[in-house]
């Protein structure tokens, strides 16, 4: 029978089964995803139950939101084109050059981009915070978020341009220079315009994530300078106006579909099929073509290594001065100390539940959503990818503000627990479904009629053949969710309770408080996540290399 | 646009690709170097392009001693074996970037590059891609991008390599056509000795960084003068001289100098017995497993044992050993 033959085609679960795992994941995303959205986006555009443009019309008029908008957009553009020129050179190194231990240097660029955000955001609050390393207070300026987005998004570019470089033949600008072009005038006519199509994908995606950055602007703003994302959670949570939170989120959302198309037709615009899939790299030579790779990894490693080893430094900084571990005792007495209400032990536990329970939902949803892209037909998979990949695009703010908006119907969750797990799932399930998807695939279908000719039943077959083989993607994409729910600063801000606090908000509640203890045990608290991250992106490196050498 | 290079060493990775060479080109010669894979040909090409820095020695272009100078100002264009073309410019602007470069306007170098592309024979692709191009288009305009600027030293790396046997004969007579008309010094590198043979007026035999054998390329194949150049060349019967029972440590024979009958001074086993070109060429095997070409009008049977004649005066006299 031919896979494509029916619109459900075939499958090891037969159409009943099919039409089951399609609608399962379908539910949960039409409910937690698409309602709240289209609720902000009705709330945005009526008043008082008609469509109206009142509301926008006052955002569009307000001076001080249209300077937030503005902002939005001017911090993003910058942070794009400092993180783009900062991270080139690296790119060039990586995609040109052989160098000793390069494969750790490489894995390592991917770590600030999975830090959670706060952890980035008090990591240059101690650089250049109040009582900073540098002794300048930058918090509320331009520069200071600009320096963080380009440390966060370095990764993307060292990887998306570098990766796409190295396929480009060496030889090109070669033959550049033997016909006359000097090494500047060989880069500018032959290499960057053959790498204008990554150089652009990426910067739409560094834009996209610094126009919708929160916690390294809530931070390192501190509401002296906001941008749309923490002008929604301002609005709802300090002033209440649900109206205009809901108006800048559809003016957000307008915003990321415009830059989400940009980047897809970057995407689909590769001008150029290169022959080779990677041209040979080679140790740089004596002389300056050494000095600059040198040149280009160590400012790789000062502007990625610094942030992360103040933050460390200043976790073992005592509060009274000098050096040990007073912040991390004081995460334990801290309630009695200040008497604060947020207890970083309590968090720490809350957080591990709430990963554990993002985990189970995420792999259930996001496996069963993979199950359904593996097995369903071509045509109706493609539709269904794009909705299941749309959280991705959507910012976390919108699916907290979303939830608060709309899960008051049919029953009122808007006070349940389990909120948070399923908000931080719904962010996790695509980096889920990418991971398994392609090892569901790769079970081939030949496995699965050798276990039927068995005397296996189907749901027998995949729990004794697919499950098996795709157990390496799996555990993959559960440390994806457990770090992701870890790390969840945007929407817990807006669904978070505070006899519930995870780890992010404890962060962010310390480190509003006056003092150097809150202030210490904020950064020490910072530490730990990190470490938990750490550990969890280790898995995936570690058993994810496994797991494609496996197959 | 005599071209010199004395005692040129050159490491790649950790090793001396090219080691202590010294070769001589004339003005407006056509000249071929050969070497089986590894021995440092295109290394060489690329320090004299100035693409890889010499470790040791000097390179003369027109008495000019251009050993420190970057690529981009050597008068020397180099044809890539995979071409290497600008995948983002059309045909025209390919093979007019070179004259842009040494300062033609726009103009020229689209007016130079249509010309050069009418001659050969690629009128109407100016505005195509190179994509689009099948590999005999493309490794004509690359070597037109590479002749357009009018080097003193045209050099061509395997330019017929990755092209299949049936265009290879014409765009071989074409390129050695192009390059006399324009009187350039061309250094052609290729491991295949039919290529060299057809193109170069004189040619080098390269093995590990150095040059072993220099010489038009019929003195070469009349004197290969060892086994390892005798071997490279394609010399069918390449034989140790006690295996035939030669004092010479090695000799080679021609085909057509030995005869297949009943009596002769070698014992041999026919291996196989092929009709071609109005003759048999007879495979036959000697007692210690060396192999004999023969030439013969008449098949030989594998069944009978036979002897081999040999015409000795026909025989060339080889040194053993690798070099």
């Amino acid at each position: 029978m031919d896979r494509d033959s029916s619109l459900l085609g075939t499958s090891p679960l037969g159409k009943a089964g099919l039409a089951t795992i399609i609608a399962i994941p379908s539910a949960f995303l039409l409910y937690f995803f698409a309602y709240p959205v289209a609720s902000i986006t009705i709330r945005g555009l009526t008043t008082d139950g008609s469509f109206s443009f009142a509301v926008i019309g006052h955002v569009l008029t307000d001076g001080p939101l249209l300077s937030v908008a503005r902002f939005t957009v001017v911090q993003a553009l910058i942070s794009t084109v400092v993180t783009v020129v900062v991270a080139f050179p690296a790119a060039w190194a990586f995609a040109r050059f052989d160098f000793p231990g390069k494969r750790a240097l490489r894995a390592a660029t991917l770590v600030p981009f999975v830090l959670p955000t706060l952890v980035v955001g008090s990591a240059f609050l101690t650089i250049a915070g109040p009582n900073g390393a540098i002794g300048v207070d930058l918090t509320g300026t331009l520069f200071l978020i600009v320096v963080a987005h380009s440390f966060y998004n370095y990764a993307i570019v060292v990887r998306g341009v570098g990766a796409y470089w190295e396929r480009i033949d060496p030889h090109i600008e070669d033959a550049a220079r033997t016909l006359g072009a000097s090494a500047f005038t060989a880069f500018r006519t032959v290499t960057l315009p053959l790498l204008r199509p990554v150089i652009a994908s990426t910067s739409a995606l560094v834009f996209l994530f610094s126009f919708t950055s929160f916690g390294v602007v809530l931070l390192l703003g501190s509401l002296k300078q906001t941008t749309i994302e923490v002008e929604i959670w301002r609005q709802t949570t300090a002033f209440l106006r649900l109206d205009i939170a809901s108006t800048l989120a559809v003016l957000q959302l307008i915003g990321v579909g415009i830059i989400l198309a940009g980047y897809g037709w970057f995407q689909r615009t590769t001008a150029v099929q290169f022959e080779h899939a990677t041209a040979p790299t080679r140790r740089p030579r004596k002389g300056r073509e050494r000095i600059a790779v040198t040149a280009a990894l160590t400012s790789m490693i000062v502007i990625l290594g610094t942030p992360l080893l103040v933050l460390v430094i200043r976790s073992f900084t005592n509060p009274a001065g000098g050096l040990g571990i007073a912040n991390y005792q004081n995460l334990v007495r801290l309630p009695e100390i200040t008497a604060a209400f947020v207890d970083p032990i309590d968090a720490i536990k809350n957080s591990f539940i709430v990963a554990f329970m993002t985990l189970a939902i995420a792999l259930v949803i996001g496996g069963l959503a993979a199950a359904a892209l593996t097995y369903a037909s071509r045509r109706v998979a493609r539709g269904f990818d794009l909705f299941v990949m749309l959280p991705l695009g959507t910012s976390a703010v919108t699916i907290g503000f979303g939830f608060l908006v709309a899960l008051s119907w049919p029953v009122d969750l808007r006070t349940s627990l389990l909120l948070i797990p399923i908000a931080h799932a719904l962010v996790a399930i695509p980096f889920v479904v990418r991971t398994t998807t392609p090892a569901l695939g790769s079970v081939r279908h030949n496995l699965r009629e050798a276990a039927a000719v068995l005397g296996a039943s189907p749901w027998r077959t995949w729990w004794t053949i697919d499950l098996k083989i795709v157990t390496p993607a799996v555990v993959v994409a559960a440390a994806f969710a457990f770090a992701i729910s870890m790390g969840e600063f945007g929407a817990t801000s807006f669904i978070t309770r505070p006899s519930f606090p995870t780890i992010p908000i404890a962060i962010f509640k310390l480190l509003g408080k006056p003092g150097a203890a809150p202030f210490g045990a904020a950064i020490a608290l910072s530490v730990i996540l990190m470490g938990i991250t750490g550990i969890s992106m280790f898995v995936i490196d570690a058993i994810g290399t496994r797991a494609s050498n496996e197959l | 646009m005599r071209v010199e290079l004395q005692s040129v060493s050159v490491q790649y990775g950790d090793t001396l690709a090219v080691n202590d060479l010294d070769l001589e080109i004339g003005s407006g010669e056509r000249f071929a170097l050969m070497g089986p894979s590894g021995s440092g040909k295109s290394t060489l090409l690329r320090a004299v392009a100035g693409l890889e820095p010499l470790e040791a020695g000097t390179i003369h272009i027109d008495g000019t001693d251009v050993t420190t100078l970057p690529p981009h100002r050597r008068p020397v264009g180099l044809m890539f074996q995979e071409y290497a073309l600008f995948p983002h410019m059309s045909v025209v602007d390919n093979v007019g970037y070179g004259i842009r470069m040494i300062g033609g306007d726009r103009r020229t170098a689209r007016d130079t590059a249509s010309r050069l592309l009418d001659l050969a024979g690629l009128a109407g692709f100016e505005d195509r891609k190179p994509d689009s191009l099948s590999g005999g288009e493309r490794q004509r305009v690359a070597l037109l991008r590479t002749l357009a600027p009018e080097p003193s030293l045209v050099m061509l790396d395997e330019p017929l390599g990755s092209l299949d046997l049936a265009l290879r004969e014409d765009l071989l007579a074409q390129m050695r056509t192009i390059v006399t008309e324009l009187g350039a010094t061309t250094l052609y590198v290729t491991h295949d000795r039919t290529e060299a043979f057809a193109f170069a007026e004189r040619l080098a035999i390269m093995s590990d960084g150095q040059i072993v054998r220099t010489g038009t390329p019929q003195e070469v194949w009349d004197h290969p003068q060892t086994m390892f150049v005798a071997r490279f060349i394609g010399h069918p019967n390449v034989l140790t001289g006690p295996a035939i029972g030669l004092d010479a440590a090695a000799v080679t024979i021609p085909p057509d100098a030995l005869t297949l009958g009943e009596t002769g001074d070698l014992d041999v086993s026919i291996v196989d017995s092929v009709f071609t070109d109005g003759h048999y060429e007879i495979v036959a095997e000697l007692s210690n497993g060396e192999r004999l070409r023969i030439n013969s009008p008449t098949p030989a049977d594998s069944g009978i044992a036979h002897r081999v004649s040999v015409d000795l005066p026909a025989s060339q006299e080889l040194t053993a050993g690798e070099l």
